[in-house]
């Protein structure tokens, strides 16, 4: 009971609000599926009743508080990092180094734990860099050095750094956007706002390249990837980065439109960089653990390009 | 006491340490015993293979497990053969006599005799990580006995790159695990392993998977 005391009205407003869109999508895709069944509404359903199983996690770990949020965080990054490890080929040497770099994982959301951003900062582009290249020097294996060393630092700083940035837009000062909300919120509604956005940015570039995607932007990389998904996308994240901007934020007008033009790019960015890791490595999804998604990659790539960016965006602004 | 600690270590250890630290990819997990008499097995790179099957059963299933270890090694202390018999269930067989298989064929057919599940390795031992070993023929001795149990091959990969003999740290990885189609005593003990070698390298190249360097 202390704990529905304590909630947040605009959590409430975020949970009614994503229960609606879910709510909506499942309507749709099921008249979807009555008037058109085809392979492709059959993935969607699958794709929107995970939707459902993400949304109501990630709401339910915001509720109680600010140290399960972090953990869950990190374990989204642990997630992340793992996946991405198994899929590329690691040295046998280097065993002891993933450790460290999994390791890195716990140090980095401490430090966003407990409010010290200059460490938050600079941790993993500056003491784990040097580390895990020094260590990686000192266990005398130089076959494969440069790829390994390449390798091993993109999955840290994408998986690690660039997704704690979700965790660090807790650390921000923000006392609520508006009036109705009496209680800080903390940086809470900023990573709503994010997290919320960045998502449906994905949605809306899926739906709008499905209904009038043609010449493609980017075929060598993505061959789903449309001019019209990805600026009808653009659009529709700014609309609504606007209206969202004075209840989770303290982004003006002008701001907002900002935010929600760098969302829908980079989104879509964040997007293709994962996708052309996976033509790579000539897999399709990067596993299996979201069914209709694919692996955890494959639904924080947007996100981790989204949140360095935004972060900073709102940092640099307004704190 | 068994009992319950059995139940803590599964529920505990064995199923986070299998499905939040490593992740499982399995194709086919139907296709593992329900219930016994039957055969699991499996190419050997780590003690969490033996984690990870486990992990992939029903409790109730689980419990009837009896994998199948070097006397010498999973009972080599007071302490290690009560966790090995009380918590693994293990079934000690003689390193040195597995040739003879006169030991092995005693404890194992027990199991099978009262409805249970074995978990064998029939490489013997982890050896290389991510290598695939020489089948001892060991298995053959079992069987022909015990011609209605099916045996169910199961090939595993990443284990011996999370926990590798030899290492005591953990690394997490995602693991593969692939299932195959049952086989059953041929009567024949070349043709049977002929038939299991070739499962195991149906699976390995299904998997795609590549040899760690």
């Amino acid at each position: 009971m202390r704990l529905i005391a304590k909630l947040n009205p605009v959590i409430l407003v975020a949970v009614s609000g994503t229960l609606l869109i879910l709510l909506l999508a499942s309507g749709a895709a099921m008249v979807v599926r009555r008037l058109h069944p085809s392979p492709l509404s059959d993935e969607i359903r699958k794709r929107i009743r995970t939707w459902w199983l993400i949304a109501s996690l990630f709401l339910g770990m915001l509720l109680p508080g600010r140290a399960v949020t972090i953990g869950f965080l990190a374990f989204l990054s642990f997630l992340a990092l793992k996946e991405y490890f198994s899929l590329i080929p690691v040295r046998r040497v280097d065993r002891r180094v993933l450790f460290y770099a999994y390791a890195a994982i716990l140090v980095q959301y401490a430090w966003v734990y407990s409010n010290w951003y200059g460490m938050f900062a600079i941790f993993i582009p500056v003491y784990m860099f040097l580390f895990l290249t020094l260590r990686m020097v000192i266990s005398g294996e130089t076959a494969g050095f440069h790829t390994a060393v390449g390798t091993l630092h993109w999955g840290l700083m994408t998986a690690v750094y660039s997704l704690s940035h979700l965790g660090a837009l807790l650390l921000l000062p923000f006392r609520g956007g508006s009036a109705w909300v009496s209680q800080p919120t903390g940086g809470i509604t900023l990573l709503l706002y994010l997290a919320a956005l960045t998502q449906l940015n994905d949605v809306w570039q899926f739906l709008w390249g499905k209904c009038l995607g043609r010449s493609k932007v980017i075929p060598n990389v993505s061959p789903n990837k449309t001019w019209a998904g990805l600026i009808g996308g653009i659009c529709t994240t700014t609309v609504l980065s606007v209206a969202l901007a004075p209840y989770l934020t303290p982004l003006t007008r002008m701001e907002a439109v900002m935010a929600g033009a760098l969302i829908g790019l980079a989104g879509f960015f964040g997007d293709i960089s994962v996708s052309a890791l996976k033509r790579d490595l000539h897999i399709k999804d990067t596993g299996t653990i979201l069914p209709g998604h694919g692996g955890i990659l494959d639904r924080v790539d947007s996100l981790t390009f989204t949140a360095p960016l935004f972060f900073h965006l709102v940092r640099y602004q307004h704190f | 006491m068994a009992n319950a600690s059995r139940f803590l270590f599964f529920f505990l250890v064995m199923k986070p340490l299998a499905f939040l630290i490593l992740g499982l990819n399995v194709r086919r997990r139907n296709l593992l015993p329900r219930k016994g008499p039957a055969i699991i097995v499996a190419n050997h790179n780590s003690h969490l293979d033996t984690v990870i099957l486990l992990a992939l059963l029903p409790y109730r299933v689980a419990m009837k497990v009896s994998p199948v270890g070097a006397e010498s090694y999973f009972f080599r202390n007071r302490f290690l053969a009560c966790f090995s018999r009380n918590i693994l269930g293990i079934v000690p067989v003689d390193g040195k006599h597995c040739a003879s298989a006169a030991g092995m064929l005693r404890s194992v057919s027990g199991v099978l005799a009262e409805g249970g599940i074995v978990l064998i390795f029939p490489e013997g031992t982890r050896g290389e990580p991510e290598r695939m070993g020489r089948l001892h023929p060991g298995i053959a001795h079992i069987l022909k006995p015990h011609p209605e149990a099916p045996v169910i091959p199961v090939f595993i990969h990443g284990a011996g790159k999370a926990l590798p003999r030899g290492e005591s740290i953990l690394v997490p990885f995602l693991c593969d695990v692939l299932v195959g189609n049952q086989l059953f005593w041929t009567g024949n003990r070349t043709g049977f392993m002929d038939q299991l070698a070739s499962s195991f390298r149906q699976l390995a190249i299904e998997g795609g998977f590549h040899e760690w360097v």
